[in-house]
């Protein structure tokens, strides 16, 4: 059975929602993001996804696009990315783990090899921001014969488009919480809340929400009605900002704790909370 | 049988890669642009610009003075540098702008390279009354300095973007970002042959005019088709413009011209179809400049236009089954290519038709005196005097 099933049927069990940072792998580089995953598992990730730095990454506003310039500087690949994977494995990281990543990384390594060697390194999930379902047939499909969840996006503006893609979910839904790239917002409208509760009315694979989430009231606000919070560019700008003391190795294991402190800082409001 | 088929695809080619928010916008439109094509009070709308405002047709000049110093062909030049706003951009613009007032869309956002589709729909923009949003590279704002100013002039709104390489191919990231962020209100006026479905499709349908009249032209002036038709090629608009009229003919002979920058053993060129791979770089699968990584490399081309590291879908399409050919030329023989056409036929060409002018100059010797090729003058070269001077300068 695919980990997040499982993950997200204890938290459902739990009424505990599910907490999910996003990292840039390889921003500021490997060993640091090495060391990063343990920590977010020790502060409360439930599910941890690995972003794979893509040079024109067109769904990401600036916090990410910077964070992976920095990962594309010395030159992190996929094949990087799910080498970490394992590693982390090796060093007893046991969340769930899912690949992030736009579709021309993916098709140079080959779809198939890429979903192969994904399972072999303990990924749970994929999510492609640049896949809508229609073009998604080939990895939808490699992905389920190597146990591999393809995880859709649904956005404020799919409307009638939302039935068809929630039929075709796995591992849970990625509900995009406004319009707009990621990157931190103050605050957000109704239609993200609106949107979740359409989602949850047509499917029950779990639904998450991300896209902006950056401060404690946001995650309580939306954890009142989903199954699961995406924090990414509010994650990257701590890590951005703590950049030099995590490159520094005798100031990462307390730089590695700040960043962690932050996210479960953010959690700290939740229902159920993280641990 | 002609793309795209219902799935945006030439071949293998084009598709619709965007974030899901995009996906219904895309949709919409190409609903809305499938209507309005078919629709005769759009079509005399847009034809009536196209005559009173922009300047069609264009004239098709019989460059004699130049054919004989070169001693081979004879070579036509296709006007598109006679326009209003000096470029081919204008005629895509125009549709693009009667489209987004159709759909009730009060603004616009469009990404510009060497500021010609820039200023075109800082144009239309104006002429329809849209607010416009133009983004563009600060390395290209620094080259295409008048530009920058004309768009100011107009009413539009020239928006820095100073991620990655900052020039077209960072302009047309942003334009899509800040699309998905204002999706519902706003049209994305999307200036070359590329990008997701229907982009590549409306683009060609707008452009489409060049090949059309040049046809007409030049059957009426010479009661047979061209053996040759040339054109500069960066995203591909002018050209697949060009070329659509005579895709079905196979006697004429299309090539497509690419910028080789300082020379293709160099990793300074923007010779995507020469040195490129297939694969997903702004919405669609075409051919890309790309590391074995799949991360999109910079280009580099003395032309702003020209200077991407993407290829229109149907570009790639046509070199697949081999319909059309594309070659590449450097920045010096772009260079050199401005000064003979300029000395010959007293017209100072853009940069990026430099650079199917040079072409001319490598193949018409070596053509028969009774082949004719057919030159697409895209833009004129006023916006890139300033780049000659300086080009001059370090070279004299």
């Amino acid at each position: 059975m695919n980990a997040l099933h499982t993950t997200f049927a204890a938290l459902r069990k739990q009424g505990t929602v599910a907490c999910i940072p996003f990292v840039t792998v390889g921003d500021p580089d490997l060993e640091v993001t090495r060391a990063l995953l343990p920590a977010l598992a020790a502060a409360g990730a439930h599910v941890i996804e690995l972003g794979v730095p893509y040079s024109d990454p067109l769904a990401d506003g600036p916090v990410i696009q910077r964070a992976t310039a920095r990962a594309l500087a010395h030159g992190t690949t996929i094949g990087d990315v799910l080498q970490l994977a394992q590693d982390t494995r090796i060093d007893g990281l046991d969340v769930p783990l899912v690949l992030f990543s736009y579709i021309n990384p993916i098709m140079q390594y080959g779809i198939n090899a890429l979903i192969a060697d994904a399972a072999r390194s303990g990924i749970s999930g994929l999510i492609v921001p640049d896949l809508p379902y229609e073009e998604a047939q080939d990895v939808r499909a490699t992905a389920r014969d190597h146990g591999i969840a393809l995880i859709p996006l649904v956005a404020p503006t799919s409307h009638a488009r939302i039935a068809s893609i929630v039929a075709h979910a796995d591992g849970f839904v990625y509900c995009v919480s406004s319009l707009g790239v990621t990157g931190e917002r103050a605050s957000f409208a109704s239609e993200g809340f609106a949107l979740i509760e359409t989602v949850a009315s047509l499917t029950d694979v779990p639904v998450c929400v991300g896209f902006g989430i950056s401060a404690p009231e946001h995650v309580a606000q939306f954890s009142r009605c989903c199954d699961g919070i995406i924090v990414g560019s509010a994650l990257v700008r701590t890590i951005e900002q703590h950049s030099e003391a995590l490159l520094d190795r005798s100031r990462r294991v307390q730089a590695t704790r700040d960043v962690a402190h932050f996210l479960r800082t953010l959690f700290s409001q939740s229902s159920g909370g993280a641990q | 049988m002609r793309g795209p088929d219902a799935h945006g695809r030439f071949g293998p080619f084009g598709g619709r890669y965007v974030p899901e928010t995009l996906m219904n916008a895309l949709i919409d439109l190409e609903q809305a642009f499938r209507q309005c094509i078919d629709d005769q009070s759009f079509q005399e709308d847009l034809h009536t610009l196209l005559e009173e405002y922009a300047g069609r047709p264009t004239s098709l000049h019989e460059a004699s003075r130049l054919s004989d110093a070169l001693g081979g062909a004879r070579i036509w030049l296709k006007r598109e540098d006679l326009l209003h706003t000096g470029a081919h951009k204008i005629n895509n613009a125009l549709g693009q702008g009667l489209l987004a007032r159709r759909m009730g869309k009060r603004a616009i956002i469009a990404e510009t390279g060497a500021g010609q589709h820039g200023v075109a729909s800082a144009t239309v923009a104006a002429l329809l009354g849209l607010t416009c949003h133009v983004y563009m590279g600060e390395e290209d704002m620094r080259r295409q300095q008048l530009n920058v100013f004309r768009m100011q002039l107009l009413g539009a709104h020239v928006v820095p973007v100073t991620s990655g390489t900052r020039t077209l191919k960072d302009a047309g990231n942003e334009a899509l970002r800040q699309w998905v962020a204002q999706v519902e209100h706003t049209a994305y006026m999307l200036g070359s042959a590329v990008g997701p479905h229907p982009y590549p499709m409306i683009v060609r349908a707008f452009q489409r005019i060049i090949g059309k009249e040049t046809r007409q032209q030049f059957l009426a002036r010479c009661n047979t088709l061209p053996d040759v038709l040339v054109a500069c090629v960066g995203g591909g608009s002018n050209a697949i413009g060009f070329f659509d009229a005579f895709v079905d003919d196979a006697s004429v002979q299309l090539i497509g011209v690419e910028a080789a920058g300082s020379g293709l053993d160099t990793d300074a060129h923007a010779a995507t179809v020469s040195k490129g791979t297939p694969g997903v770089f702004q919405g669609s699968l075409s051919l890309v400049l790309q590391d074995r990584h799949g991360q999109v490399l910079p280009a580099h081309s003395i032309s702003a236009g020209l200077d991407y590291p993407g290829i229109g879908p149907e570009h790639a399409y046509l070199h697949h089954i081999n319909r059309a050919q594309y070659v590449a030329v450097t920045d010096d023989e772009a260079m050199h290519a401005v000064e003979v056409l300029a000395r010959h036929e007293g017209i100072i060409a853009a940069l990026e038709t430099a650079h199917a002018v040079a072409y001319v100059l490598k193949c018409a010797p070596r053509m028969p005196r009774d082949a004719h090729i057919v030159l697409c003058v895209s833009g004129r070269g006023d916006k890139d005097v300033s780049t000659m001077m300086a080009y001059k300068e370090a070279h004299a």
